[in-house]
């Protein structure tokens, strides 16, 4: 893409229009940027005052004087180390791994082979096909987890780990539909043709061929699957026992009580990793866009 | 078979396995919650001979002592069973009160084999004289029942079967409703006026400075919603940041320290911070397709920049504002987790009453028919957008 060079709505070469007016331009600008300014603020300054204060060595969820002065003892990993060695937070991990991993590759596979289907010209009834597909990311989530609730237990799926996985799988499919589907939508089918007339089989020519062309639309769509469960917590409060407590439902209990640094030290560590994962998809996209 | 015949096999068996994975595990459940708002058979199952009996009464005089017989009958089986407690708790919810009269009657009947059973069952309470008890038995007994959904809308059926209004201090999910929609569209304007000039300047950047800002977009769209709802609470309550700096800058006083949490100002704040996101991308995907040079050319022929903007720019940009705020205010009339955790008791949406009655009060079928009809608008809304922007160009960051 070439770059554009900065412009308002008053920018660059509206010398005509300004000419007229005494230099609206310079001060129309600065209180646009100003506004954008405190927008990108109150979008990014919420979940950086985390990070610092997950350090404190006191109690509170405020920043302490001896903080503020940069003082060494009023910082400590007091609250990392207590969630290390709580065995409530190591197993919620756990959990959160076992459900998210399963439910990620499962959405995966079975998104990939859809949008496969759903690229080709050839799909009967495309629209309706993708609405259903997607609905599940619209669907409000309290109703989804209400409806989960009444249909797993009725089947005895209730407080296991496999209804669990079931239902995030669900929820994680429109991801990987999305982002696969957007990915063929550049993907040429002559390659597949030319694979095939050169003798190589449909499957073949699947994996050598579209597969390595598609994979990072897949693994974003994995990536994305893999962040709508670990993140969930609904569903998780409306099915799970005790047994499959997730780190969310965990942070969710700690919110309803009261809030311990500790948990500032859980979501500074998903700040983390929601910032890592952001930079692989970004990473996957411009690859793929290439 | 044709060419374009194997096509469309080939096409639906890549997709049919999906399709079939989705319609068990989550269509399933949706529709297991709308039988759910219209299907409540634990009166009619455990009280049948009753039921059976109320069907030729009046509603006026008192019931036929079959009714009073069966009635007894099965009210102590029910408590053999234990199936009392689901049946008085379906019973009170029709007429409050009456929870206590059949637990209070089944134990008084367990002992009790000969009638006559009105005379038995008046003296054990007097509620059993009382009309409105026998209606209250009736309304429940139906299997197929709109009084979920007549509940959720704020009405009842009175004794002679018509459809009447709640009186006006009783109602309570109308007025959350329109509360929802409110809210939602408070929070779809805010990010629109927020989102739409940062989209157009991420949009317009060099490539590079609009990287870096649409980090800080993507940042807070891809962390734990747990997390920036936490964040919130952090800076937002009495003892949290954004008071402590005010203090400490002398703007309020130690007890003038402002609640900006745990109300409906704390769950506006939080919520747009959360949907803000949703707006921007669309807008900026939108913006970034258009030509730079057609606003250069609106003003060569004279334009001022606001005629320029208005007449050229704004137009363009209609597809994005509609799929930003459709999505923005789908997503947020069926907010849940953060309305419930920084909401308090005043910033509570309709999402939050059915998890109440899921979790707390336990009336599962009110919650499934106010879950119904937030599925049912959030469907229509679905299909408009479907209609104007296409499920398929959602994009995702």
């Amino acid at each position: 893409m070439k770059p554009l060079p900065g412009t308002a709505p008053t920018g660059g070469g509206a010398s005509l229009a300004l000419g007229r007016v005494f230099r609206p331009g310079a001060l129309g600008r600065g209180v646009y940027v100003g506004f954008c300014a405190l927008v990108l603020v109150f979008l990014i300054a919420p979940i950086l005052v985390i990070v610092p204060l997950s350090f404190n060595a006191e109690p509170y969820f405020t920043f302490t004087e001896g903080m503020l002065r940069l003082d060494p003892d009023a910082y400590s990993l007091r609250w990392y180390r207590e969630i290390a060695e709580n065995e409530v937070w190591t197993r919620s991990l756990v959990n959160s791994l076992i459900v998210g991993v399963s439910a990620t590759l499962l959405a995966t596979a079975l998104g990939t082979l859809a949008a496969l289907g759903l690229a080709s010209p050839a799909m009967p009834a495309r629209r309706v096909a993708m609405s259903l597909l997607i609905s599940p990311m619209i669907t409000p989530v309290i109703i989804s987890a209400a409806g989960m609730f009444f249909f797993y237990s009725s089947i005895g799926l209730g407080q296991t780990h496999l209804g669990l996985i079931l239902a995030h799988t669900a929820l994680g499919i429109p991801f990987v539909v999305i982002t696969v589907t957007a990915t063929l939508s550049g993907f040429d089918s002559n390659l597949t043709r030319a694979a095939a007339s050169l003798g190589a089989g449909p499957l073949y020519a699947f994996r050598r061929v579209q597969l390595p062309l598609i994979a990072p639309g897949v693994v974003s769509g994995a990536l994305f699957a893999f962040a709508t469960s670990f993140d969930e917590v609904v569903v998780v409060l409306f099915m799970a026992g005790i047994e499959q407590r997730t780190i969310p439902r965990q942070m969710w209990a700690g919110i309803r009580e009261q809030i311990s640094p500790a948990i500032l030290a859980v979501a500074t560590f998903l700040i983390v990793f929601a910032t890592v994962l952001l930079a692989v998809v970004a990473w996957l996209q411009r690859r793929g866009g290439e | 078979m044709s060419a374009g015949g194997r096509g469309r096999l080939r096409a639906l068996g890549l997709v049919l396995p999906l399709l079939l994975f989705i319609l068990v595990t989550f269509v399933a459940p949706l529709a297991t919650m709308l039988v759910r708002s219209v299907h409540e058979p634990v009166v009619a199952d455990a009280l049948p001979a009753t039921v059976a009996a109320l069907a030729e009464w009046d509603g006026e005089s008192p019931p036929p002592e079959a009714a009073y017989e069966a009635a007894a009958r099965e009210l102590a089986a029910a408590r053999e069973d234990r199936t009392l407690g689901r049946v008085a708790g379906a019973v009170n919810r029709v007429r409050s009160g009456l929870r206590g009269v059949l637990t209070r009657s089944a134990r008084s009947l367990g002992g009790v084999t000969e009638g006559p059973w009105r005379g038995v069952m008046e003296g054990i309470d007097d509620a059993w004289a009382d009309p409105a008890t026998w209606h209250a038995i009736r309304e429940t007994g139906r299997r197929f029942t709109s009084r979920h959904y007549l509940n959720a809308l704020d009405m009842r059926r009175l004794p002679d079967g018509s459809v009447a209004r709640q009186p006006e201090e009783r109602r309570i999910y109308l007025p959350l409703l329109r509360r929802t929609l409110m809210v939602s569209a408070a929070i779809t304007v805010l990010c629109l006026l927020l989102g739409y000039p940062v989209a157009h300047l991420i949009a317009h950047a060099p490539e590079r400075r609009a990287n870096v800002l649409l980090a800080l977009v993507l940042i807070p769209f891809w962390t734990s919603l747990l997390v920036r709802t936490t964040a919130w609470i952090v800076l937002l309550q009495t003892q949290g940041v954004i008071n402590d700096v005010l203090v400490t800058l002398g703007l309020v006083g130690e007890d003038g320290r402002i609640s900006m949490i745990y109300n409906m100002t704390g769950t506006v704040i939080a919520m747009t911070h959360v949907l803000l996101p949703f707006m921007v991308l669309p807008l900026y995907s939108v913006m970034r397709a258009i030509p730079r040079q057609y606003m250069n050319a609106a003003s060569s022929l004279g334009a001022t920049p606001a005629q320029a903007f208005l007449r050229v720019y704004w137009p363009q940009t209609l597809p994005g504002v509609g799929a930003g705020s459709l999505l923005v205010f789908i997503l947020a009339i069926g907010y849940y987790i953060t309305p419930a955790l920084v909401g308090g008791s005043s910033g509570q949406l309709i999402s939050n009453m059915v998890a109440y009655h899921m979790q707390t009060s336990l009336n599962w079928g009110l919650a499934a028919a106010l879950g119904g009809i937030l599925l049912a608008g959030v469907l229509v809304l679905y299909l408009v957008y479907d209609r104007l922007v296409g499920v398929e160009r959602l994009s995702l960051g």
